[in-house]
């Protein structure tokens, strides 16, 4: 019996999402109605457009931003500019009928005053993931059920990289540098906070903001055990005076991330398990070193 | 010739290189080249040539006049061939103004409606005022070339600190600052084409009010005392027109340079005439070259766009060189003749 209601239940749910106007909160607390499910979608920012893939609508996706980089399938999708710059007449030209953008998007209200719905949503921690996962799904008609598997199927994957770490790998602090400045992911960005679900310690705490820009002697003093950085300042890492010190440093406990990696592990979005792993992997090799 | 059909013949040349630009600017997509009147007619080719290429073109225009009439009345105030909105400082404090502005109101501001972009058009106003005052009391006055030029880049660096300092403590600033700071047409509406040029008219009649003291200033500032011209008001009225008009242009196209600097060298070059016809000339003057520049950029490297400030910023820093270059004058401290 419950079995066959919760089947009704479904299908009444899908037959609500597909069949009516739906009403969703932006970033700025704005109310955006989508009279039906859209299926000529632009997003403007690529964890929006990596949630859009996850959630399964990947082939409604006509126009993506110059960074949009995963699925490969999106490779030959018209690219319509970047953040800061996007061609509002390209947008326009390819008609949408649901516009993702970044809440900091420049000229997301341009192409809302030029009749687009436009919908401002930024993840940044994995709080907003959840939530921004769950706005998109209801933007494009998606069931709830499938938008809660695919979170659902998310968090198992976090947990199962947080399960593989060794007791010594947990016990390693880190330092993960976003760029060469240098700028390092604290306790509250959304890095920090799969290092904090993972039980690993951090160097920055919350308190310093997500990305402060770090003084290098900082962490010369408090000597992490694990380094995580891009591949674009590990050269410039060495050079820094001190650092030569490090322990980390000495003892090669540095995990290299090619730019396709870093985005997994930067975007808010649906791939932070597989960034998760990608952490985990490191620190299992990092203290496997270290013994 | 004499002066007046000089000008006249220099003004309606402007007027139909402008509305030529303009017109041109309009069939300047994001694809290169794509003629409206020969494409498809539906509903969206219209609103991309009504809605985003037709104001973008003409504000385009309006922030290059706006720009231009800058340019015009802080060369003639200061009796000064190299004051310009940007070398007065007046811009940085125009986009120290802007920062602010976003920093308390947060960049949603973005979509709140023309009477935002209003707000940031006194913002952007209020930091010009304040950047242009602080260059003069650095400078102490306007009369040496060389110290007003140096209290301007002092002023310009420092304001330029301030907002860099404003937009790293709020993330969402940064990004919205960094587009800014390249200067770019791709997001003027209607409206603010409207408030342009609403200011640009008011800032075209003052000018006009004050022109004939600009005319005596150029004997210097005793005999223009003893012709009996209003120096104070006319002083502070023109110091409000240059931080309005510069305000007005940051504000909506962001930081573009040289336009104002170049625009008045140009006219003068071409028309010798009065300060009423000059600042009429020199508008003129700056709008076509930035729409013309604007068309440039929108096409040169399409469909990627150029942002059109790194456009000026290239070909008016290479004319200001050979400016420099050219005119001795300029070494000797006391400044060229106008």
């Amino acid at each position: 019996m419950a079995d066959w209601f919760m089947r009704l239940a479904c299908c009444w749910l899908l037959w609500c999402s597909a069949a009516q106007a739906v009403t969703v909160l932006d970033d700025q607390q704005q109310k955006i109605q989508i009279a039906k499910p859209p299926q000529r979608i632009v997003s403007l920012l690529p964890s929006l457009t990596e949630t859009v893939c996850a959630l399964g609508a990947c082939q409604r996706l006509v126009g993506v931003d110059r960074y949009s980089n995963w699925p490969g399938s999106l490779a030959q999708v018209p690219r319509v500019g970047g953040g800061i710059d996007p061609n509002i007449e390209n947008i326009v030209a390819l008609k949408p009928d649901l516009v993702l953008a970044a809440g900091s998007t420049r000229g997301a209200d341009r192409l809302q005053a030029l009749g687009l719905t436009v919908l401002r949503l930024e993840p940044r921690n994995h709080a907003d993931a959840q939530r921004v996962l769950r706005t998109v799904g209801v933007a494009l008609g998606t069931s709830a059920i499938e938008s809660e598997r695919v979170w659902r199927e998310i968090q198992t994957g976090v947990q199962a990289a947080a399960q593989s770490l060794t007791p010594q790998a947990k016990a390693q602090r880190v330092y993960f540098e976003v760029s060469a400045a240098p700028y390092g992911a604290s306790e509250s960005s959304f890095i920090g906070e799969t290092l904090q679900r993972m039980g690993v310690g951090n160097i920055l705490p919350a308190t310093m903001g997500p990305f402060p820009l770090v003084n290098p002697e900082f962490v010369v003093r408090a000597q992490p055990d694990v380094i995580m950085v891009g591949d674009s300042s590990r050269i410039s890492m060495a050079q820094r005076p001190g650092w030569a010190s490090l322990k980390a440093m000495q003892a090669q406990r540095i995990c290299v991330f090619k730019q396709a990696e870093s985005d997994m592990l930067v975007r808010a979005g649906p791939r932070m398990a597989e960034g998760a792993r990608l952490m985990a992997e490191c620190l299992n090799r990092a203290a496997g070193e270290g013994r | 010739m004499n002066t007046s059909l000089q000008g006249r013949w220099a003004l309606l040349g402007l007027l139909l290189l402008g509305t030529a630009t303009v017109l041109l600017g309009t069939a300047a997509g994001s694809q290169g080249w794509q003629a409206w009147w020969s494409g498809p007619s539906d509903d969206v080719s219209r609103q991309i040539v009504w809605d985003i290429r037709l104001p973008r073109s003409l504000g385009a225009w309006l922030g290059g006049a706006l720009l231009g009439l800058a340019g015009a009345v802080a060369q003639g105030l200061f009796r000064n061939p190299l004051a310009d909105p940007y070398l007065l400082g007046s811009a940085s404090g125009a986009a120290l103004g802007v920062g602010t502005y976003w920093g308390l109101l947060g960049t949603s501001a973005w979509a709140m409606g023309w009477w935002m972009g209003l707000g940031l058009t006194v913002a952007a106003f209020i930091g010009a005022v304040l950047a242009v005052l602080l260059t003069l009391l650095l400078a102490h006055g306007v009369q040496q070339t060389l110290r007003l030029l140096l209290a301007g880049v002092v002023v310009g660096v420092v304001l330029g600190a301030v907002t860099s300092m404003i937009s790293l403590m709020q993330p969402q600033v940064l990004q919205a600052m960094q587009g800014f700071m390249l200067g770019s047409t791709a997001f003027i509406s209607w409206t603010a084409c409207i408030t342009m040029a609403c200011v640009l008219v008011l800032c075209l009649a003052l000018g006009g009010l004050f022109a004939r003291v600009l005319d005596a200033l150029t004997l210097g500032e005793s005999t223009a005392q003893s012709l009996g011209v209003p120096l104070r008001s006319a002083r502070t009225v023109l110091v409000g027109v240059i931080s309005l008009s510069t305000g007005a242009a940051v504000a909506h196209i962001g930081l573009v340079a040289f336009v104002g600097l170049a625009a008045p060298h140009l006219v003068r070059s071409l028309v010798h005439s009065t300060h009423a016809w000059r600042m009429l000339l020199s508008a003129l003057m700056g709008g076509a070259l930035l729409s013309l520049a604007d068309v440039q950029a929108r096409v040169l490297f399409a469909p990627q766009e150029l942002p059109v400030g790194v456009f000026t910023a290239v070909l008016g820093g290479g004319y200001l060189l050979r400016r420099i270059y050219r005119d001795s004058g300029l070494h000797d401290g006391t400044g060229g003749r106008p």
